[in-house]
């Protein structure tokens, strides 16, 4: 009789603590969420977050809204962390065959002033039990800030603007693969529109699009035999002064050229106006007019070592020689001053002889986080072979 | 025999079956491409031999592992290959055990061939590592829970490769081990399996190297200890510390990493050198040497008594392991980018096609058994288990074992 007594009370107090525990964890989870945005880098705070992260991953289903809240405004690595805590419970709670909080988590997904990230990771909890989702939600994300759910509206666009052509309505279908461009923001999406209206005759603006500076003047070469160039920093790095002219490369005299590409992605082939030149360094200058102060991305693509400066102040350098390169492969940000800016470029090819190590090039753009472009007001017009076919 | 015994037996044998067939990193447990499972189907297709089939839900180089009956997976997806994904299968079923993801912290640039996930993960028999082309490092447990998050590039931003990175983690001891070897900020580091912190950190020649770091164990060492291969030679780190224990200056290959076993290390150099690992007391001493032994992607299996090397054009040399006499060389339909895996007495060479040869192995090894269509764009080694291939390309991973 005593043992079955001893047995109840340990039970009751079993279910005590476990209800205690669970009190704890719903007013403590903001102090969870608070201890795992702390993470730093080099591991700093990872055992008061991998403590934090256990307590966080037990959390109720209902909770997830308000851990997705906890991304908003965190560093990359606290976001994976809590996002690895919201993937384990949305998969336990359909695991033991529950429902998830969907109209919370719907609301969520709308309120476009959440992170991004969180708003799509919870638009892809919903799509995962509701089958109406993506077209349900999705074709109303044409402009959203969340370029994973934007690319998702443009796919849909396209569908539509192909169904429209499908059923023989031209007018209709470029209208809705004119909105689908405009819209776009991914490069693969920008080429599949421009094709496709280019072969419906329709010309569109690329570099307006993107946002690429076409117009440079170039001042070449300088010396960057053995790469011992890189860190030189030769007299454009001191003043910018487009009448000037320098001891260059083998104590000849060089001078500011003017360039424009006329590349619809913005490239400058540099080897198109300065010759195919090896261990050399090339400056290349523009100016950049707006009427509010603003920041924005600098988003730089070349095969070449390269440095960036805004107003004479080092956005970033970059010593990486002929690994790959893409539209954005560099990007930095940098605050435009009212008024006119300069932008200088320093771009260093080495002496690789391989075929594929002869590239000497850039291509550079000014955007917003998301890619939309930021154009000077002094922009001049697009050159002609430059814009879509 | 008592009852004690007897459980006692049947205990460890339930061990065993949990714990022995486990194949925990890029190229098995030690790191030699073999294992001794005579039991791998020798050919299958579509209604043979296919255990189980599974998507994955994003592209991989990477190869699968198997730890405790789990096989765990690696896959990179979206335009920018930026979504990275962990995920853990039931090795018996199939069925999908949990899926973890998470968002670069680190450059995901690489060439079209490759992509983000081209690291094969490693594991200490109670946690996953997780490392990526990003070089983020996580850790989580064979449940999927998150134990940290390192992001590599994002403590060093100037970390990475825009044609991908690709070697693999290992673990030695208590410390997961990453190569970082690239134009910027190029590093290995050692890194506490239970915390997540950084135990060391050395530089490291600023130049591409999709070499994997490699335990030393196989090799001898009477510590724990880690090979670093570099364009330059080998360097020799006591894995807990650091701390250099010696060095060898060769020119070294680039993408193909070294093999230690039975006391030797066997090191892709101007073909491949035997070599008997430096110490304190002296420095390595090449054993044998022999330029007809050229790897080109996939890295040198090495049995008991003979070491493989496949090269690009699909020809594949079998050589005497104690001295480098070339036994056999026949040529297979290539390109290899997979190591391939000795299981038994077969050699199982995955070609970028997607077809697996079967081929036996070896002195008088070299005859094609079998020739055997997965799908197209193998680049990741398989892994070998309880009588199971299992095998990935960037949409699918497969079980290929008998039917019980």
């Amino acid at each position: 009789m005593r043992r079955n007594r001893s047995i109840l009370f340990l039970g009751i107090a079993l279910l005590s603590l476990e209800a205690t525990a669970g009190f704890c964890q719903d007013n403590d989870l903001a102090g969870h969420l608070k201890t795992i945005r702390a993470v730093g880098p080099k591991g700093q705070g990872h055992q008061a977050a991998a403590a934090a992260w256990k307590q966080v991953a037990k959390a109720d289903a209902e909770r997830l809204p308000q851990i997705l809240a906890g991304m908003d405004g965190a560093g990359p690595l606290a976001q994976n962390w809590l996002r690895a805590a919201v993937d384990a419970i949305a998969e336990r709670q359909l695991a033991g065959g529950n429902k998830l909080p969907q109209a919370s988590l719907e609301k969520f997904l709308l309120a476009t002033h959440h992170d991004s990230r969180a708003r799509r990771l919870a638009y892809e909890w919903i799509a995962q039990v509701d089958r109406t989702a993506a077209s349900r939600l999705i074709p109303k994300m044409l402009n959203d800030p969340s370029l994973e759910l934007r690319r998702d509206a443009v796919a849909q666009a396209i569908d539509r603007a192909e169904t429209l052509l499908g059923d023989g309505k031209k007018d209709a279908g470029v209208v809705a693969y004119k909105k689908a461009f405009t819209a776009a923001r991914d490069v693969d999406q920008i080429k599949a529109c421009e094709e496709k209206l280019s072969n419906l005759g329709q010309s569109v603006d690329m570099p307006v699009h993107f946002g690429f500076l076409m117009e440079w003047k170039l001042v070449a070469p300088f010396d960057n035999t053995d790469k011992s160039g890189f860190n030189v920093a030769y007299g454009p790095e001191k003043k910018v002064d487009v009448n000037a002219t320098y001891q260059g490369k083998g104590d000849k005299k060089v001078g500011w050229i003017d360039h424009v590409t006329n590349d619809p992605y913005g490239n400058v082939d540099l080897t198109k106006p300065l010759g195919k030149l090896k261990g050399a360094v090339c400056y290349a200058v523009t100016e950049f007019t707006v009427d509010e102060e603003r920041e924005v991305d600098f988003r730089l693509g070349s095969y070449n070592a390269n440095k960036i400066w805004l107003n004479g102040k080092l956005l970033t350098a970059n010593e990486v020689y002929h690994a790959a390169t893409a539209i954005d492969q560099y990007r930095v940000r940098g605050t435009l001053k009212r008024g006119r800016n300069v932008i200088l470029l320093k771009i260093c090819q080495n002496e690789q002889t391989e075929s594929w190590a002869q590239s000497w090039h850039f291509q550079l753009r000014v955007c917003d986080k998301i890619g939309t472009p930021v154009l000077s007001t002094t922009r001049p017009p697009t050159p002609k072979k430059a814009e879509g076919k | 025999m008592t009852r004690i015994s007897l459980h006692l037996m049947f205990a460890v044998c339930l061990l065993v079956l949990a714990t022995g067939a486990d194949w925990r990193q890029f190229r098995g447990n030690d790191g030699s491409s073999t294992s001794a499972d005579v039991n791998v189907p020798l050919r299958w297709s579509a209604g043979e031999n296919i255990a189980w089939k599974a998507d994955l839900p994003g592209r991989g180089a990477s190869g699968p592992i198997v730890v405790k009956g789990r096989i765990i997976v690696l896959a990179s997806s979206g335009v920018k290959q930026n979504r990275l994904h962990v995920l853990c299968f039931d090795a018996a079923s199939g069925k999908q055990r949990w899926h973890r993801q998470f968002w670069a912290t680190g450059r995901t640039l690489t060439h079209p061939q490759s992509a983000v996930a081209a690291n094969t993960p490693a594991s200490d028999g109670q946690r996953i590592f997780a490392f990526f082309s990003s070089n983020d490092l996580i850790c989580l447990d064979l449940d999927g829970n998150l134990q940290w998050y390192r992001g590599l590039a994002h403590d060093y931003p100037k970390a990475g490769n825009d044609v991908g990175m690709a070697a693999s983690p290992v673990v030695v001891g208590k410390t997961v081990i990453v190569q970082i070897e690239n134009q910027g900020d190029s590093f290995a580091a050692g890194i506490n399996t239970a915390t997540g912190e950084t135990r060391w950190r050395i530089d490291r020649p600023a130049r591409a190297n999709w070499c994997s770091p490699i335990s030393l164990a196989g090799a001898g060492a009477k510590q724990d200890a880690v090979l670093l291969q570099s364009a330059t030679g080998l360097v020799a780190l006591d894995a807990y510390s650091g701390k250099q224990l010696w060095t060898y200056k060769s020119s070294c290959e680039t993408i193909t990493s070294s093999v230690a076993k039975g006391g030797l290390l066997y090191v892709p150099s101007g073909g491949i050198k035997a070599l008997r690992p430096g110490s304190s007391a002296g420095p390595a001493k090449v054993v044998w040497k022999s330029s007809q032994l050229s790897p080109g992607a996939a890295s040198p299996v090495v049995s008991e008594r003979e070491i493989y090397v496949a090269n690009r054009a699909g020809v594949v040399t079998c050589a005497d392991l104690a001295s480098g006499k070339v036994l056999w060389k026949e040529r297979f339909k290539g390109p290899f980018w997979a190591t391939p895996v000795l299981a038994g007495k077969h050699l199982y060479l995955v070609n970028y096609s997607g077809q697996v040869q079967v081929v036996t192995a070896g002195r008088k090894g070299g005859r094609l058994v079998s020739t055997n269509e997965l799908g197209d764009k193998i680049q990741g080694s398989p892994a070998v288990a309880d009588g199971a291939l299992y095998v990935r390309n960037d949409q699918s991973l497969w079980k290929i074992a008998k039917e019980r």
